[in-house]
Formats: structure tokens, sequence, C-alpha cells
């Protein structure tokens, strides 16, 4: 039952990029803008239609990163996965900008033996030698995401934002903490390092359970990867892009699904 | 006659001489709510550009243990986002304990800290008021500086804040 429930956990994961209308990935911290040096924050985390109340599945924390503004990693405190959403805490005593990110990465393989449908999921480093000879209607593909929100004690800082290079990714031109409503914010996407020219991105505000529509707004990326969004009002923005590509580890894999989505708090004038 | 002339010409030498200076009254509202603490409020002057001149006044709840204090200070928001992010508390000078319901005055002079030396130009003074459990408010009266002849200038905050004056005596 675990395993199952784990298991479909892992399959939404996956096909959130493709799915993002469906699902929604999130991670909300308890606050963004914060003061005073023996600060925490308490951080939930989950897999959802509305935003943001967990009503579908857990997010895994086993793909937690947390990095502290000296670029050095955080362990996550009294991490806890329940029914619908995961919880942990992440004490906050360096001044400047910490990023908490779930990055997900891998494969996943479906392929018949003997009639029966089987699964697979791994890296890709253990992909040579998992599918067994023989097996039929093989079908790989890879995928990276990536989940992420920030939190700033004091004034904020860079050093947790740097890329890894890796999938599609977030490089903050405006401070992701530092956004007031009617004003706006310029972020830059990149992937694999790259700026990720022409690729759609939505931002939708918190509290969906209370309104009838979405309100969903949308931009593209220009050249450079960069996109903008002035926000009308404050709250908790679900922000979203996510593509396609064939730049796959193994060449078994035929393509790459890619995603990234923040949490973006955006606070009154 | 020439007399007259000695002292006007003595006045005329003199006026520079005298800083300017700037006297702000705070008006912190009594409130009848059923959980009661006393605001957090930042006075400060911003720039044309919103940039931060001056601090000149910080209350916040001090004496609390554990940090409690200033974990509060960000929910002057404007203030935090200005200049207290950049601060480290106590400010010399500046900050100090909350304060009581009432009129709460304050004197600054020109060339001394924490008014400083403004350059001339167009200035906001900016007064926020930020209560737990309770609502948040800014105030902001524009000004020029230095001035030519004496100016009263107010503002009236709705919820948190009460009457706001700012006389500027060259």
């Amino acid at each position: 039952m675990k395993h199952t429930l784990a298991r479909a956990a892992f399959c939404a994961a996956l096909v959130l990029p493709l799915a993002a209308q469906a699902h929604k990935m999130w991670m909300v911290p308890s606050a963004t803008v914060i003061s005073g040096d023996d600060a925490w924050v308490t951080v939930d985390a989950a897999v959802s239609n509305d935003l943001y109340y967990p009503d579908h599945f857990p997010a895994k924390l086993d793909q937690l990163v947390i990095t502290a503004p000296d670029g050095s990693p955080v362990k996550p405190e009294n991490a806890a996965t329940g029914k619908y959403r995961s919880t942990f805490d992440v004490p906050v005593p360096q001044k400047g900008t910490y990023r908490l990110a779930l990055v997900n990465q891998g494969m996943f393989a479906s392929y018949e033996v003997d009639g029966q449908k089987k699964r697979w999921r791994g890296t890709p480093e253990e992909f040579k030698g998992a599918i067994p000879a023989g097996a039929k209607n093989v079908a790989v593909s890879e995928m990276a995401s990536r989940v992420e929100t920030f939190v700033t004690q004091g004034s904020p800082s860079d050093g947790a934002l740097k890329p890894v290079g890796k999938g599609l990714e977030l490089v903050p031109v405006s401070q992701p903490n530092d956004l007031m409503a009617g004003e706006k914010a310029t972020f830059r996407l990149l992937l694999d390092g790259k700026p990720a020219a022409n690729l759609k991105v939505v931002a939708i505000n918190g509290a969906t359970r209370y309104r009838n529509a979405q309100d969903e707004m949308d931009t593209t990326t220009d050249s450079d990867g960069k996109f903008s969004f002035t926000w009308p009002a404050a709250g908790m923005y679900w922000v979203n892009a996510s593509t396609e590509d064939s730049h796959t580890s193994v060449k078994e894999a035929k393509n790459r699904r890619l995603a990234y989505t923040a949490t973006l708090e955006v606070l009154p004038q | 006659m020439r007399r007259i002339l000695t002292l006007a010409l003595c006045a005329c030498c003199a006026a520079p001489a005298i800083a300017a200076d700037m006297n702000i009254t705070v008006e912190i509202p009594s409130l009848k709510v059923a959980e009661y603490h006393r605001p957090y409020v930042a006075v400060w002057i911003e720039r044309e550009d919103h940039t931060v001149a001056a601090n000149l006044a910080v209350w916040y709840e001090m004496k609390k243990g554990d940090g409690e204090g200033t974990k509060w200070l960000k929910d002057m928001r404007q203030w935090w986002r200005r200049s207290g992010r950049e601060q480290s508390m106590p400010i010399d000078g500046v900050s100090g304990a909350t304060r009581p319901a009432g009129q709460h005055r304050l004197r600054f002079a020109d060339g001394k800290p924490p008014l400083g030396t403004l350059a001339p130009g167009h200035y906001e003074l900016v007064v926020e008021a930020a209560r737990e459990v309770g609502g948040r408010e800014a105030q902001r009266i524009p000004f020029d500086w230095p001035a030519k002849a004496p100016v009263h200038l107010s503002a009236k905050g709705s919820e948190e804040l009460g009457q706001i004056d700012l006389d500027i005596n060259p």
C-alpha cells in the first residue's frame, strides 16, 4: 500500500510538467521575509489541484535541497510526510537569501515481458541492464524538474541562487523576496545553463479555492530567457514553465521533460 | 541708526550659524481593542528615489529575549525594505522602546545625528506603524530642504497613526 502510494506520487510528479493544469507541485514557507537571527520557517510541500490546499499527494522530501546564503547545504528539521502533504522546518540564522528546492531528476521506462506490463525508474547510471533482454514495447524517457521557493533573513543576497546548469532553472533579475504588488518583477529562465528562449511562463495567485477563476497570467521568455510579471495583488504566486527536448542522457530515451516551478510571495505596498 | 544696522548685520551673519531644525510630532491613537500591544513605529526621511536619507526613530520591543523583539521588525514593511533589513539592531541614537498612545515630540538638528546634513532637495518624511495582532499604516509628508521660512506640514493617519506634524525651521 505504502509502495503503491509512493509510486502514485512519483507518477503524479512525473506527469506533472505536461499536465500542470491538473496537479500543481509546490512548497509554501510560513514566511519569506524574516527579521531576527533566531528565526525559523516551517514549510509545506505537496502536489494539489487547488493552490495551496494539500488535497492530492505529499511531496517527496528525499529530493529536498536547501542552500544557505553562503552556499552551504542546510539539513531540514522535523521532516514528516503525511497523507496529503510533507512538512519540514528550516532554521535561518544567516543573513541573506536561502533557496529551497525539490530537485527531481530521473528516467522512467515501461516495457512488456511475456505480455506483462512492467515499469522501471532510476538514474541514467542505473539504466544499463535495467530492461531485460527481449522486452517488448520499450518506452524510455527522462525528466528533470525543480520546485523552488525562497526565504530571506535581513538583506537579500544571491550566493544561494547561482544556477546549477542542469535542467530548467530560474535566475533572479528582481530579488525573489523583494516583490511588491503593483511592481514589475523580472527573472531569467535557463535550460542547461543557457537562456531558455520563447518559453511560456504562467503565474497564478494562491487561494484559488475562494474564487471561481484561476486568473492565470502568462507571458513568454525573450531571446535572453527573460520574462516579467507585474503583480496585480499581494499573494503567494505559483510560477511555472515546462518544456520538452531530446537532450537525453542515454540514447534509448527519446525525450526529456523539463519543468520549473517557484512559489513567490508578493507583499502589499 | 548705525547701531540698528550693526544689529541687523549681526542677525544676518548669525542666521546661518543657528542650525536649522526639524520638529516632528507622532500621535499614536488609543484604540479600544480586546488585545492591545504598543505599535512598532519607524520614522525616516526618503529621497525622491526612495532611498533612505536618515533613520530618525525606530520604536520596538527591546526587552524580550530570544530575539522575539526583532522578529516583528519586518512587519514595518516599507521601512524594512527601504532600510531596516540593512541595519543591525539596536541603532545608536535612533532605536528605542515602544511608546504608549499619545503624542510624541521628536526634535532633530541639522548637522547632528541622526538627521545629519541633508543635501538641498525634495524629500518625504515617512512614519510607519505596525501593531501585533493589529494593523499597519504608513503616512508620508513631502517637504523641501532647506526651508526658506518656517514651514508647518501635517498628515493624518486613519487606523494605526493619528496626527503627524512636521515643523521645519530654517
